[in-house]
């Protein structure tokens, strides 16, 4: 469904994608595993067309994306669920889950369900800064599963969030697996990768490894955790 | 005749402005209808008095809640002109009464104004625990041939809520110059919004100020403007905090969206009792990226993504 070829990407003249590859297919989670500053989010941005690459292709569906906008990658069915989600002055929940379908009300209210959210409580609330940072989550990812996505991209939807907040997101990513969407999960911590299918780690703007959820995540303990790559060119796979 | 004519016809551009017709008809709500000079319409209701006076260009208004009243349904207001040519001067004094509450929601329409003049110069008394809540809501139409200059003075007592909403975000503005002063005693409420969204070259100033005199009295001046093609605006928002334990916020926002736009925020805080305290937040910019790639990202193109934003903002 998605393959990533040759991605390279320069800011300030240091390489933050440094040759990337990467395949996730139709109906899956695949983890995209890396430390803190390896390039993930770039590489996030770019496969919803927020910036261009240097130099690679972007594949979706056997068609070249590479040079799409953000809005037409949207319209074939990629969307993204920020790391930190924007906040919405004035747009109510209700309202923001029906930005891509027209959803009638027993839609909006199950999405919102599968997320642990109330929608008594939440429908008619606004997506603004009286949300808390899991609360707001839960919304991205409600949103996210209401476009009934091809590919869903999700920028760390773990980090920063609460205990309880944390299996619900869990369980809606798994829901929109379910439901056919490919997803690409990334994140910089183990936990929560073992509900991926596949798994690649990232160091230095490259996958150095891919493989089965379990073992990814013990090579990565084994090999990235004490490793100081970022930036450099990235240690080699196994 | 005329009177029919002019009171139907004011109606009819009230419905199409999203107004309330079946308000303005029943029995049960109060209601008072003026277009240029003449009261058309008025309607009390158990709790409220109103007195009205026509003069030369407009209209004397005496309006009352009584002690105690609660009033069920809002209070509708209808101040228009029709011609392209006018000028309306609404003098407006209020008085809610102690424990009193109420609604009033008034509607200014100039759909056809090339160059009218709106006043409203209003002396405003809220009682000790009455709640008073004012949304004013304008319909002007594309000629941007409308000035309005609403100016009120407004005294809260103790426990008093005063909440007001000024919305101006159809049609074009035209040259606006909206002052409103609150003086809140103690532990009264004192809250002042402003929605405004200029385009062409319309010519907004915008000046909300809260006096915090009382122990415990709280107060928020609050703005938010959507600025495109030409259009300039400056916004005061000030915030005195007098007293033990007040607390104030101002609260600014204007979005920039063309070419030609100028805009200032001017936020005034000032504490002169060491146990008051008064914040302040203005931003000033174009519509933020990140919305904007958000809302691309489900489905939607630059100019629809624009379309939600500026349409929260100003909700």
């Amino acid at each position: 469904m998605l393959e990533v070829k040759g991605l390279k990407l320069r800011l300030n003249g240091k390489p933050v994608i440094n040759g990337l590859n990467l395949e996730v297919k139709k109906g899956r989670i695949h983890g995209l595993l890396g430390v803190n500053g390896t390039g993930k989010t770039t590489l996030a941005n770019l496969l919803m067309g927020i910036g261009y690459p240097d130099e690679g292709s972007i594949i979706f569906e056997g068609r070249d994306i590479t040079k799409c906008t953000i809005s037409e990658r949207a319209r074939m069915g990629i969307t993204l669920a920020w790391q930190e989600p924007a906040r919405f002055e004035g747009l109510s929940i209700k309202e923001y889950l029906k930005l891509s379908r027209n959803l009638d009300s027993n839609e909006s209210e199950s999405y919102l369900w599968m997320v642990g959210l109330s929608p008594a409580e939440y429908l008619n609330r606004a997506v603004d800064v009286s949300l808390s940072g899991g609360e707001r989550k839960r919304v991205e990812l409600a949103s996210v599963l209401a476009m009934k996505p091809k590919l869903a991209i999700l920028d760390e939807p773990d980090s920063g969030i609460d205990v309880i907040s944390l299996p619900h997101i869990m369980n809606g990513i798994v829901e929109m697996s379910k439901q056919g969407s490919a997803v690409l999960l990334i994140t910089h911590s183990e936990t929560g990768i073992e509900i991926a299918n596949r798994v690649s780690v990232m160091c230095a703007g490259k996958i150095i490894n891919t493989g089965a959820p379990e073992e990814m995540c013990q090579w990565f303990k084994d090999n990235c955790r004490t490793c100081d790559h970022i930036g450099e060119p990235a240690h080699e796979g196994a | 005749m005329i009177v029919v004519n002019e009171y139907e016809a004011l109606l009819e551009a009230y419905g199409k402005a999203g107004g309330s017709l079946d308000a303005l008809r029943s029995k049960e709500v109060g209601n008072l209808v003026i277009h240029k000079n003449r009261v058309l319409s008025a309607n009390e209701v158990k709790g409220i008095k109103v007195e009205t006076e026509e003069t030369e260009t407009g209209v004397n208004i005496y309006f009352l809640v009584e002690e105690g009243a609660k009033i069920k349904y809002p209070v509708h207001l209808c101040f228009g002109v029709l011609p392209k040519e006018g000028l309306q001067e609404i003098t407006l004094k209020v008085e809610a009464q102690a424990d009193s509450e109420v609604t009033v929601i008034a509607h200014c329409i100039f759909p056809n104004a090339i160059n009218v003049i709106h006043k409203m110069d209003a002396d405003i008394k809220i009682g000790n625990n009455a709640k008073f809540c004012y949304q004013e809501t304008h319909y002007h139409g594309e000629s941007g041939g409308v000035k309005v200059i609403p100016k009120a003075k407004i005294r809260v007592g103790k426990k008093g809520i005063w909440q007001s909403t000024f919305t101006l975000i159809e049609g074009c503005v035209g040259m606006l110059d909206y002052d409103f002063e609150i003086f809140g005693e103690e532990k009264s409420i004192n809250e002042l919004l402003v929605k405004v969204f200029g385009k062409k070259e319309d010519d907004i100033k915008i000046v909300e100020k809260i006096h915090l005199d009382g122990r415990e009295a709280r107060g928020l001046a609050k703005s938010r403007l959507v600025l495109n093609d030409n259009a300039k605006a400056v916004v005061m928002g000030e915030t005195y905090g007098n007293a033990p334990f007040a607390r104030g916020h101002v609260d600014c926002i204007e979005i920039v969206n063309g070419e030609g736009v100028i805009a200032r925020a001017i936020p005034v805080v000032y504490v002169s009792d060491k146990q008051a305290k008064v914040t302040h937040e203005a931003a000033i910019g174009s519509i933020d990226k990140k919305q904007m790639q958000t809302l691309m990202a489900r489905g939607l193109n630059e100019e629809e993504a624009v379309d939600v934003i500026v349409k929260g903002i100003l909700r």
